[in-house]
């Protein structure tokens, strides 16, 4: 079913690692036919047609005009998804802050990540194709996060998404609650909590306001901060924090703090949602929730309910899904879709908040998310409903290149596990790379 | 005298109430052969006393409606009832780390009947569950099967003694923080099993030996050992988590030693040694479908439960222990999750029901639909495995024991 068979692609790669890529991408169109599209950013289609060209949609609906040059795949029976957005992961050995500190918004997850880890070919046979990568929650502020799309790549940069200034995109992380508080210089309560991240802020604040003042003049500059570049850049709207929460108490700090300092939020996991529902809808903040198979576990995340899902959805208030991974395993990120249909959440919501909800609360959602011309040509190929228990994904193609293929038996030992599939750098597709056994 | 009777007449009903009861379901599965359509359950006195299709209900008996009704599901090897739904240490007791071999821990003194988690599981329905003390020590205490219902354990208990629990994997070996130095090694796992089954070999042997002989007097009581020699009688199995291959063989091993009656538990790479499990005889608490793939774990599959069931070796589920999230596992929907693996749906409730209950040795009071066995049923809006379907109803021995849409 692919254009330029993978084999082929990995062979070439052998010898023109640099040059792979662009060989993989079909200069000629390609066109999907015959499967029920699920574009998300309107009603199913029907036997519809998804024409794409290099990396990029041309054409989505029932009656799509195909080109000569083009080639055709039948995908009749199967169901076309957009690429899933996860917007908080922890696979490819993230790691951000150390245990120096409370805050540490200088260390970045791009300097951790290993791109050869097996949890990247787990989350694209799981239908995943943009992550939010994590750094993790035991601090106030553990680093900045990157936002990365699961196109074949040898190095973080390759694979990471570039805001409009060059720079590696992603967000920065924080959290509150129970996690961070610790021995000194962590915080030993909620209050001590949110006094460090107000301090943090407004040292911020002084650093920009001596900015404004130097007007320009460089010996008026203050000295360069890689910690306050990254808090001017969350400041400015740039990099979006993506905090950790539970209680509902918890949950408010994060608005209070949000409101005071103007910088653009997205909830985390969120435990106790469905107590502060229109308090969340009214403050216009995104809620990214997780689901889990029954309750209890931390004495702040007792409460976790899916039923979150359903209440802030009738809120109002915008939804998206994630892993956490290993939370949630990303083999099966659909999952998570049908329990939040189980608590009652509509199935159209639960569709969003696998995609196109997800991609706004990363601010990608103008390149991925829904199946609509121009956006990037990330799909997943699925058996039938995906919200099934019963169907499989068959297919990830990200950016015109098909990712994951459950024909290949290599793709489906990552995706049903095998002996030495899984382990950290994975087995990938060693075979294929013409190096024999 | 009239005010009396009445009070009499009620409390009649009231005791016929409880325990009776009709199910009506659209399908009814019953691990008994194939499905009935419009099936009629009828539970009298807590025991099912007809089922069929578009049976007569006695007038008055109340009657429950569903979509999909299935046996009570039970869940092979839990922790519930030891290990509360708070990670917090004074809620969990399904592990005692004082020394690597305790098999007089029993699980009756530990189970709180009134865990939010038990709960859970009741309301997904499960009916039945074989918890008790955890993997992580050679051999951690007992386990017991009760049903998901009671004030008390008394009211609770199916079998108070069920298992040994036993773990021949990387969880046993003492680490840095021990003050214990054993076991260190794998070698010294198997030698420290094999030792006290030895022991007990001993102790069972001067106690025959002395049989009323004045002067052998038998040897002073000793629980664990007394455990032991019933392990070694065949009468408790030890349920023995093995992961790795090798530790697997380890327990065929021993197992085979001591000709005693084992149960594997876990067992990641058994799709690894197929014909080796077959020719043993030996049954397979798989661990849950979506376990992490962590420490002696990390080969895990998704397709070795359809695996083991292809090579008719005997497979249930259980939920296992989990010590972050999410606390619990639920049997449901490890059983689902082997479905798009390919394992087929009579298979996948076979393995949360029949299989489960033959495993345990108590499928002569559950684990199926039929006449004699205890009214223990599971209610769905749908077929049971889908994500988006719902638990609607639970009844326990003829009483509706949860109602609310789960």
């Amino acid at each position: 079913m692919s254009i330029v068979s993978r084999g082929a692609c990995l062979r070439l790669l052998a010898l023109f690692a640099a040059s792979c890529l662009s060989v993989g991408i079909s200069a000629k169109p390609v066109a999907f036919t015959g499967a029920t599209i699920l574009p998300i950013s309107g009603e199913p289609i029907e036997d519809g047609t998804l024409l794409i060209e290099g990396k990029t949609i041309k054409a989505v609906g029932a009656k799509v005009r195909i080109p000569r040059d083009a080639e055709t795949i039948d995908v009749s029976g199967k169901v076309i998804l957009p690429g899933l957005v996860d917007t908080h992961s922890h696979v490819g050995e993230t790691a951000g802050a150390d245990r120096s500190a409370p805050m540490q918004p200088e260390a970045r997850v791009l300097d951790s990540i290993n791109v050869r880890n097996s949890g990247f070919k787990r989350a694209l046979a799981g239908g995943i194709t943009t992550i939010n990568l994590m750094s993790g929650s035991g601090h106030l502020m553990s680093g900045q996060t990157i936002y990365v799309k699961l196109r074949e790549g040898n190095s973080i940069e390759a694979i990471a998404y570039k805001r409009d200034d060059g720079e590696v995109d992603g967000g920065m992380k924080m959290a509150n609650g129970t996690n961070p508080i610790r021995t000194a210089p962590f915080p030993g309560t909620r209050a001590k909590s949110a006094a460090i991240a107000r301090q943090l802020y407004i040292d911020a604040q002084e650093y920009q306001k001596k900015i404004e003042l130097a007007d320009g003049d460089p010996k008026k500059m203050p000295e360069r901060s890689l910690a306050k570049e990254a808090l001017l850049e969350v400041l400015d709207g740039k990099r979006i924090v993506h905090f950790h929460t539970h209680r509902h108490d918890d949950i408010l700090t994060v608005l209070r703090l949000q409101e005071e300092f103007g910088f653009r939020v997205v909830l985390h996991h969120v435990s106790e949602a469905h107590r502060v529902a229109n308090e969340i809808a009214a403050a216009n903040v995104p809620v990214s929730l997780i689901m889990l198979d029954s309750p209890g576990g931390k004495l702040e995340a007792q409460y976790v309910d899916g039923r979150s899902a359903p209440i802030l959805e009738q809120a109002g208030a915008k939804v998206a899904l994630h892993t956490d991974d290993w939370i949630t395993e990303s083999r099966h990120f659909l999952r998570s879709a049908g329990l939040a249909v189980r608590a009652g959440m509509s199935r159209d919501e639960a569709l969003r908040s696998m995609t196109i909800n997800g991609a706004e609360m990363l601010d990608l959602d103008d390149r991925v998310g829904t199946l609509e011309k121009g956006k990037d040509a990330d799909f997943v190929i699925l058996s039938g409903d995906p919200l099934s228990v019963y169907t499989r994904v068959e297919q990830t193609w990200v950016e015109g290149v098909k990712r994951f293929d459950l024909d290949d038996p290599d793709d489906l030992a990552i995706a049903e596990g095998d002996f030495g599939a899984l382990v950290p750098t994975g087995r990938g597709h060693i075979h294929d790379m013409g190096e024999g056994h | 005298m009239k005010f009396l009777s009445v009070l009499l007449l009620t409390l009649a009903a009231s005791l016929a109430l409880a325990g009776d009861i009709a199910v009506k379901g659209e399908t009814v599965y019953t691990s008994a052969g194939e499905p009935i359509k419009n099936g009629v359950v009828i539970i009298e006195g807590g025991k099912i006393t007809a089922v069929g299709e578009n049976l007569e209900i006695p007038d008055g008996m109340k009657t429950l409606e569903a979509k999909v009704v299935t046996p009570g599901l039970i869940d092979a090897r839990t922790v519930v009832g030891l290990a509360g739904y708070l990670n917090q240490d004074h809620n969990q007791d399904q592990l005692e780390k004082s020394a690597a071999i305790q098999p007089e821990l029993r699980a009756i003194d530990a189970y709180n009947t009134r865990e939010p988690l038990v709960q859970w599981l009741r309301e997904h329905g499960i009916t039945t569950i074989n918890t008790g003390h955890g993997p992580g020590e050679i051999i951690s205490g007992q386990t017991m099967i009760v049903k998901t219902v009671g004030d008390t354990v008394s009211e609770a208990v199916v079998r108070a003694e069920a298992m040994v629990a036993s773990t021949l994997g990387d969880s046993a070996l003492v680490d840095s923080h021990d003050k214990r130095k054993s076991p260190g090694t794998k070698g010294k796992i198997a030698a420290m099993l094999r030792n006290q089954l030895v022991e007990a070999q001993n102790y069972k042997e001067k106690i025959a030996t002395a049989d009323g002989d004045d002067d052998k007097p038998p040897p002073p009581r000793n629980l664990r050992l007394e455990t032991m020699v019933r392990v070694l009688d065949g009468e408790l199995p030890l349920l023995v988590t093995a992961n790795r291959h090798n530790d697997i063989m380890t327990t065929l091993r021993i197992a085979e030693e001591f000709d005693i009656k084992i149960i594997l538990d876990g067992a990641a790479e058994s799709y690894l040694l197929i014909d080796e499990i077959k020719e043993s005889g030996v049954s397979v608490i798989i661990h849950p479908q979506m376990v992490r793939f962590t420490g002696d774990k990390e080969n895990v599959t998704y397709n070795t439960a359809r695996k083991l069931t292809e090579a008719d070796i005997p497979v249930a589920f259980q939920s296992g222990y989990e010590g972050y999230v999410p606390k619990t596992r639920v049997v449901l929907f490890e059983a689902a999750m082997t479905l798009p693996y390919g394992m087929s749906f009579e298979h996948a409730l076979n393995a949360i029901t029949i299989n489960a209950a033959k495993i345990l040795g108590v499928d002569d009071r559950i684990g199926s639909i039929e006449v004699g066995k205890d009214g223990d049923l599971a209610l769905y809006d749908g077929d049971p495995f889908e994500w988006t379907s719902h638990a609607v109803g639970t009844v326990i021995e003829g009483k509706v024991v949860s109602d609310i849409k789960r």
